[in-house]
């Protein structure tokens, strides 16, 4: 019989400690196929953010660094200089790319730095129990914006794609969703022309993919997908932000 | 190279950086270390190396991070309110046993402060600084040369033990021009170097099991486990790494205990204070962490007072009455907020304290 599917190599074969429905595990996935796929897994370098998917390296079979939370583009730039031939992307959440990480998102891709950045947006700060992000829509409520988010206290959402894309030294930004097979797909697409991009040596690649957090959205796996198509893309439009 | 020439401290410690096989800077502008910034700005592209003005201190220290994780000797610089930026990085540098050299070359504070000559980092210097349960080793110059040979020691020590080091000096060391003498070229580490020497680093995990670097220890005990490896390391460093510089410790009744800028005045009133019959000798530590603590507590038996010289209101003088445990007198003298102490005020204070004994 003919195998047409199976675990991809640079995923490590564990039990994931990610909650029923969150994005993380496909987005895990999607990499590392990707990484399989363009056969640049001995030398890949990825540097891990801090908030739910710290523990990345756990499901991650290649060289992976931890970095301070939202300084991840400055750790990879360091990376990077020293080792132009290795293939460096940092892997990012919404509250670390978005928040705490913004100058360093900014400058990074400013200075166009040949490495390739996964941006997770979830609108919502997972790890520490449900906090708004940055990119927590207007109305949702968490934690922190109970009564929902209110832009006379607490501003707008934050599309630092948008913003990103006009920087002369990015090269690829396009924002994706995970919430159907068809646009997992769409993403994996993504995800695989933004390294190449890097392997081009053609400079600073993103890709923001829409994510899920059934649990600090109060929603249940299915319908936290449904919020993503109907919610959430509404606000952050798909599709390619910038291409050279 | 062998000959005497004349560079003001900031630039003499950049280059020296370099020859200590230093191919990766990022720093941000403060005053009074620019000289070192711009330095490498002009000598890294030279020597094949990386310079990076990076937006903020914060993303300074984390790219010095990231060369480190990537195997490269790696150093940034700033002065005191730019050093407060750093810190997060320097517990993550600790946590994560990375190797970095950080250069402080220390101005007025607390807050913005001014631009003078100042000591008033040494708590954040040697008691840690960021979060956790960790020490730099410190180390700090008292000359321009002194800057070009503690450079070398500094990556030196920085690789041996995997841990941060910061230069502590001041913006007079920092700005002063001497003669000096630059010695001997460190090889810059190769691929293959770095992979035999530093097995840990990030290279790409071909040929062997993937290496994660992190200090995000949940397992049950092995935050713990990291933490007493890295005591052990301390506990090593301190018996192994102590330098410091004694005068007359045979042969004294007052000693100085002064490090850097101040240890040269203290020097000068040293000398007058014995050629009028006083005897005075002088501890200068070179480590403040690790700390001459043994020295000064064998000198503690012999001696009538401590005179512990700053330029701040007391921070080091707290270390030297740790060693001398109570067996001898310690008095402080300080200025502090961009003022340095004078030969004759130190002078003023041997005399007072040799006065009072006498009495």
């Amino acid at each position: 019989m003919k195998k047409i599917f199976e675990r991809t190599e640079s995923l490590i074969d564990v039990p994931t400690h990610y909650c029923s429905g969150c994005g993380h595990g496909v987005a895990h996935r999607l990499i590392c196929e990707v990484i399989d796929e363009l056969g640049i897994r001995e030398k890949t370098i990825g540097v891990a953010p801090v908030g739910c998917a710290v523990l990345a390296y756990d499901y991650w079979d290649f060289d992976v660094t931890e970095a301070a939370h939202g300084r991840t583009p400055a750790v990879a730039t360091g990376i990077k200089r020293v080792r132009p031939e290795n293939i460096v992307f940092t892997y990012q959440g919404d509250g670390d790319l978005a928040a705490i990480g913004t100058g360093e998102t900014i400058h990074t891709a400013n200075r166009g730095e040949n490495i390739t950045v996964i941006f997770i947006n979830n609108s919502v700060y997972g790890m520490t129990n449900g906090q708004m992000a940055p990119t927590t829509l207007i109305g949702q409520k968490t934690s922190t914006t109970p009564s929902g988010r209110d832009i006379w206290t607490s501003g707008y959402p934050l599309k630092i794609s948008e913003m990103l894309a006009i920087l002369p030294g990015v090269s690829y930004i396009e924002r994706v969703s995970m919430h159907s097979p068809a646009h997992v797909l769409k993403a994996r697409a993504a995800i695989k022309k933004a390294f190449q991009y890097q392997i081009d040596n053609k400079g600073f690649s993103l890709v923001e993919i829409l994510s899920t957090c059934p649990v600090f959205w109060g929603l249940s796996p299915r319908d936290a997908i449904r919020r993503v198509q109907d919610e959430m893309i509404t606000e952050y439009p798909l599709g390619v932000l910038k291409e050279k | 190279m062998t000959e005497k020439i004349l560079m003001c401290g900031n630039e003499a410690l950049a280059e020296a950086a370099i020859l200590s096989g230093c191919r990766f800077y990022a720093g941000y502008p403060i005053t009074p270390q620019n000289e070192l910034c711009e330095y490498m700005a002009r000598r890294m592209p030279e020597v094949g190396g990386t310079f990076i003005q990076a937006e903020s201190e914060l993303a300074a220290i984390n790219m010095v991070f990231g060369a480190s994780v990537a195997g490269a000797r790696a150093m940034t610089s700033s002065s005191s309110p730019g050093i407060s930026l750093k810190q997060e990085g320097i517990s993550y540098l600790a946590g994560c046993e990375l190797p970095a050299v950080i250069v402080n070359i220390m101005r007025g504070g607390p807050g913005l402060g001014n631009i003078a000559p100042s000591q008033s980092d040494y708590f954040q210097a040697v008691k840690g600084g960021g979060h956790g349960d960790y020490h730099c080793i410190v180390l700090a110059p008292a000359s321009v040369q002194e800057m070009v040979d503690i450079t070398r020691l500094a990556f030196e020590l920085a690789d041996r033990y995997r841990t941060p080091v910061m230069i502590l000096g001041d913006g007079l060391l920092g700005q002063m021009m001497e003669p000096l003498v630059l010695t001997g070229e460190t090889p810059v580490l190769l691929d293959k170097d770095i992979k035999r020497d530093k097995p840990w680093a990030l290279t790409g995990c071909k040929g062997r099991p993937p290496n994660i670097i992190r200090s995000l220890l949940l397992e049950e005990g092995a935050l713990e486990e990291l933490n007493m490896r890295l005591k052990g390391r301390y506990d090593e460093i301190a018996s192994k790494e102590v330098r410091f510089e004694g005068f007359f410790l045979e042969d004294s009744d007052i000693i100085l205990v002064a490090y850097g800028t101040t240890s040269r005045v203290c020097k000068g009133a040293m000398k007058e204070a014995r050629a009028g019959g006083i005897k005075v000798g002088m501890i200068r530590p070179i480590t403040l962490f690790p700390f001459p603590s043994e020295a000064i507590a064998k000198a503690s038996k012999d001696v009538d007072a401590f005179l512990t010289v700053e330029m701040s209101t007391g921070q080091m003088v707290e270390d030297v009455r740790l060693a001398v445990e109570g067996k001898s007198h310690v008095e402080f003298y300080g200025r502090t907020g961009g003022g340095i102490p004078s030969k004759e005020d130190v002078l003023d204070r041997i005399k007072s304290i040799a006065g009072a004994r006498a009495s």
